[in-house]
């Protein structure tokens, strides 16, 4: 299709179809008149009829179509960007992030902060990491920069909270260390292309 | 200097006579790529990448001259090559930590990899394991990064002068030679340098001895250098800048605070870092380390504010120092006049004499140089500053000289220092008595000065010095002595004519200078070395420091440092003793005792006002508060509030008392325009330098003339030397007043500073006695001093060491230890 219909901006010479809503009573009377026959007129029968076939559906023949929320979740899209994620490396349980702050600078509202120190082991600690999720708009800049695909968009989509602070620390974020079996690498908003192993370029090293 | 004419790729430009071609180029905001070159440093030729084509001939644009009709052309397809193979070859084995980098965004590394477009590798080598080391309380090296520039050893060596770091073998492996067929020239020569080189202290321990300036970090392209403190607390791009005056002594440097919200607990803003353009401006270490001496407010303090509003309105005397702005300077002359309170204020006070003394001598309000014609001199001298104490600034101009000038320099001082002759080999330092510094100002008049110039009783007064003696002296004279040799194999006898050398005794006159012996040299050996030292050399100055403001003859002494300026091509910079003493000594009426209450402005007194959070009534400290100071190159600087501050100020009290402004800044028009200053807008100074090097801060303040008098001076007060136990008040380098002393990476501590032998002597505690008072501090010892004197500091008010000593930097005390 086309966008012509979207650019016509001259209104009532686009293409519109009317629908029949049929005639509005007029006076109390014909109002009366329209309820009575709306209610006696067995449509309540129909309803009926279909709430008792879904019932013997989800009870004897194992049709549920009711997800139970909380408890059951739909499966969404990998691409969905919902709550941040920070993940682990696999092989040593270390976190990813390395703390470049480019994320942070990325951060089109703003609302990512971390916290560095030089540590005992001359590496760049990452000692705190916040996002203000009364800010983010999860528009996944963040984990497209993101050089170490540390940061990622998680499945996690209540944003409500008790307070912000407990779901938006680095902790709250972080792959729990017993779940790291668990992790899964993310293929979705900024994660590497299907083809970038054949992409790299190998430095030369004499030896 | 003349103007001669160049072309850069076909453009015209006219440029300074034997400016390096770079610079021209920079001035003309032309853009030719360099690492290793730093302004106002000797070239390194380290990176080579300022190649470039000068009449057909490929020259490095750091260290060739400009000629008049030379063609310039900053790329040829030869050079580009050159080029990048010379990036392709620092980034060779250049760790890819990026993502950590502190000088990331910043980093000079970085952008000429790209600007060079480097995307591939064509070279590689083994690698060696560099470690990571401190160097000192402050500095980080972290070697792996590090490209051998050398910019932090020439900006050590040239401007800084403590020369602490140096080239080292890296032990790295050894280029292929088959490359050096191969491979682009320069690129080659610049990679054979490098990998056989990395950066060490110079001293050969693990350790620098320096004073921890932090120059090196600021001058490094890459993140090799850092400060400990900032070393991956924040990326470049997450700093707000501040422009702003540094205002821990008086060289007013120009500085950017950079700050960013503390952590993600507390978002009240820090300062990170301080950082300067490097270029123009070289920090010392209280000035890039000690930045955090912010008062914290919370909010505005009513109760305390009626108190200090009744106590100025009754106070008898205001006592204040000169860490101060000149819009306030301003507020109190304002209320001296209108309610005639006595303003005290010791260091401007003494300052403000000298000044008047010397200004009715020579006719001018102001000294004739700044510290930057100071530099461009070529034979510099310095009498009653101990140098490497009182002033950063100074000492970097006196250093530069000797580096870049090819210059020399006198030193006068009482207390030995072995760090100044290392400056440069025509130093020559006189460690004369304490009380003689009338003499170095003879000796320098009997030096430099036009005799016919000076009044006949002076000429008179040198001469009575002068005596002639003869002297034997053995000299080496050839003398032919005929010999008859008898040849073996013939038999002969021959006459040979040969020359000996013979010692012969021989008398000569000898004019000895009554002065130099006076100042502890002998006068034989001196007059040799000033003769070499005079070789070649057109530009004259004297930097003269606090000890001749605080000396019993400050007046004569201002007389005769006038009388040198008129008699002599020798022209004088001075140092004022803090901050702002300057701006203050300009602005305020100041008085000598004090009466009645006093209110204390960051000092001690009935009711203190302090900016240092512990008085009664807060005050902003300098990186709180906009202003203006002036500084010790003549100039009014502005300087921005970088942290915020809530509660009042001394605007506000002069609210209430006279009829004041609204903002602190308003009273920058009002600044007495008779006096030097400009009716300007604070919003209209600008703060930053240009391309060429022009400073484009603030403005500079008129000097006005009047008609000068005869001058008159007196003879060298020979009552005046002190002997016996000599104690010197002298801060240690890095430390000012409370405000450095407040600041988290500064750790010179406040006590008695001694050389190695002298503190040894002493041991860990002093108790001296002063006429008054006695004071007991600690020892510590200066490697850089030499002698009998030892240093008390005074940066902490608390201690009011300034009492101690009143009108005197030196003092005859007893010392006992404890």
């Amino acid at each position: 299709m086309g966008l012509e219909q979207f650019k016509n901006r001259n209104v009532g010479t686009q293409n519109y179809t009317k629908l029949d809503v049929g005639v509005k009573p007029a006076t109390s009377m014909d109002q009366f008149k329209q309820v009575v026959k709306r209610t006696f007129k067995g449509e309540l029968f129909v309803g009926l009829w279909v709430t008792l076939r879904e019932m013997v559906n989800a009870l004897f023949l194992d049709k549920m179509h009711t997800v139970k929320y909380p408890f059951e979740k739909m499966p969404i899209s990998p691409r969905y960007r919902a709550i941040h994620d920070m993940l682990r490396l696999l092989e040593s349980g270390h976190y990813r992030c390395i703390g470049c702050g480019l994320c942070e600078k990325i951060c089109i509202s703003n609302c990512i902060s971390m916290d560095t120190r030089y540590d005992e082991n001359q590496r760049k600690e990452v000692t705190e990491y916040t996002i203000n999720f009364g800010r983010c708009i999860f528009c996944g800049y963040c984990a497209e920069v993101c050089p170490e695909l540390a940061i990622v968009h998680g499945q996690r989509y209540e944003t409500a909270s008790e307070q912000r602070a407990s779901f938006s620390l680095f902790e709250d974020m972080l792959t729990p260390i017993d779940k790291l079996n668990l992790q899964q690498e993310y293929d979705g908003f900024g994660a590497v292309s299907p083809n970038a192993d054949a992409n790299i370029k190998k430095t030369p090293l004499a030896y | 200097m003349g103007k001669v004419n160049i072309k850069i790729d076909g453009k015209e430009y006219a440029v300074k006579e034997g400016e390096f071609i770079l610079n021209a180029a920079r001035a003309n905001d032309v853009f030719i790529p360099a690492i290793c070159y730093l302004t106002r440093c000797s070239p390194t030729l380290a990176c080579r990448i300022c190649l470039v084509e000068a009449d057909g001939k490929q020259v490095y644009a750091c260290n060739a001259k400009v000629k008049d009709g030379m063609e310039v052309t900053v790329n040829t397809p030869n050079i580009l090559e050159e080029r990048r193979a010379i990036m392709e070859v620092y980034d060779v084995n250049h760790p890819l930590q990026c993502g950590v980098c502190d000088k990331s965004g910043e980093c000079e590394l970085q952008n000429y990899t790209l600007e060079l477009g480097v995307d591939s590798q064509s070279y590689t080598i083994q690698d060696t394991k560099r470690e990571t080391t401190n160097w000192s309380s402050v500095l980080h090296y972290d070697a792996g990064l590090c490209i051998v520039c050398e910019r932090c050893t020439t900006a050590c060596k040239d401007m800084i002068g403590d020369a602490a770091i140096t080239t080292v073998k890296r032990g790295g492996e050894a280029l292929d030679k088959g490359l050096k067929s191969t491979m682009p020239k320069d690129a080659y020569a610049m990679w054979n340098k490098l990998q056989k080189s990395v950066i060490a202290p110079s001293n050969g321990t693990e350790f620098t001895n320096c004073s921890d300036c932090g120059e090196c970090v600021a001058v490094c392209p890459v993140g090799a250098l850092s400060s400990r403190d900032f070393v991956y607390t924040s990326n470049a791009w997450d700093l707000k800048r501040t422009p702003a005056t540094c205002a821990h002594c008086s060289s007013g440097c120009q500085i950017y605070y950079e700050t960013k919200p503390a952590s993600i607990e507390d978002r009240t803003e820090k300062i990170f870092r301080v950082t300067n353009e490097w270029n123009y401006v070289s920090l010392c270490g209280a000035g890039r380390f000690g930045y955090d001496f912010e008062n914290r407010v919370k909010e505005k303090d009513e109760k305390a504010f009626s108190k200090a509003v009744e106590a100025v309105k009754n106070a008898g005397t205001i006592r204040f120092n000169s860490v101060i702005t000149n819009e306030e300077a301003m507020m109190l002359q304002t209320l001296k006049e209108k309610t005639g309170v006595k303003l005290v204020n010791p260091d401007a006070r003494v300052f403000q004499k000298f000044l008047n003394a010397y200004s009715v001598a020579s006719g001018q309000s102001l000294y004739s140089l700044d510290f930057k014609d100071v530099m461009a001199t070529d034979f510099v001298m310095s009498v009653g500053s101990s140098l490497r104490n009182d002033n950063p600034n100074a000492r970097y101009a006196f250093n530069n000289v000797q580096k870049m000038n090819k210059g020399a320099g006198l030193y006068f001082h009482p207390v030995g220092d072995n760090l100044v002759p290392t400056f440069g080999k025509n130093v020559e330092v006189f460690t004369h008595k304490v009380g003689l510094e009338e003499a170095a100002l003879y000796l320098i008049l009997d030096l430099f000065a036009d005799e016919s110039k000076l009044p006949s009783d002076v000429k008179e007064y040198l001469a009575s010095f002068k005596s002639t003696s003869t002297k034997t002296v053995k000299e080496k004279v050839m003398k032919s002595v005929t010999e008859t040799v008898v040849d073996k194999e013939t038999g002969e006898s021959k006459e040979v004519t040969k020359k000996v050398p013979v010692m012969e005794e021989k008398e000569v006159t000898v004019e000895s200078n009554g002065l130099v012996e006076l100042l502890g040299k002998s006068s034989d050996t001196f007059a040799t070395t000033f003769e070499k030292m005079m070789k070649k050399k057109e530009s004259f100055s004297l930097v003269v420091g606090e000890d001749l403001y605080f000396h019993a003859k400050a007046e004569n002494i201002a007389r005769l440092i006038a009388l040198i300026e008129t008699a002599s091509s020798v022209s004088v910079a001075m140092i004022p003793p803090k901050t702002n003493s300057l701006g203050v000594a300009l602005i305020c009426e100041l008085d000598d005792e004090a009466t009645g209450s006093t209110v204390g402005y960051n000092e001690n007194g009935d009711f203190t006002l302090s900016a240092l959070g512990r008085g009664d009534l807060d005050m902003p400290s300098m990186n709180q508060q906009e202003g203006t100071l002036t500084n010790m190159h003549k100039r009014v600087t502005p300087t921005n509030a970088a942290l915020e501050y809530h509660g009042y100020e001394l605007n506000d009290i002069m609210k209430v008392l006279i009829d004041a402004p609204r903002e602190t800044i308003d009273w920058t028009v009002k600044l007495p325009v008779t006096k030097g200053f400009k009716a300007v807008e604070f919003d209209s100074l600008p703060n930053g330098y240009l391309n060429d090097g022009t400073e484009n801060r603030g403005y500079t303040l008129e000097t006005v003339k009047t008609d000068a008098e005869e001058i008159a001076v007196e003879k060298v007060d020979e009552s005046m030397v002190l002997d016996g136990e000599i104690v010197y008040r002298c801060n240690p380098q890095r430390q000012f007043n409370d405000f450095s002393d407040k600041a988290h990476e500064i750790f010179e501590a406040f006590g008695l500073y001694a050389s190695k032998a002298r503190a040894e002597a002493l041991g860990a505690k002093v108790e001296i006695t002063f006429d008054n008072r006695s004071i007991v501090v600690d020892v510590i010892e200066d490697e850089r001093m030499e002698g009998d004197i030892v240093a008390l500091s005074d940066f902490k008010s608390s201690q009011d060491v300034y009492a101690l000593f009143g009108e005197s930097r030196y003092k005859n005390v007893t010392m006992r230890k404890v």
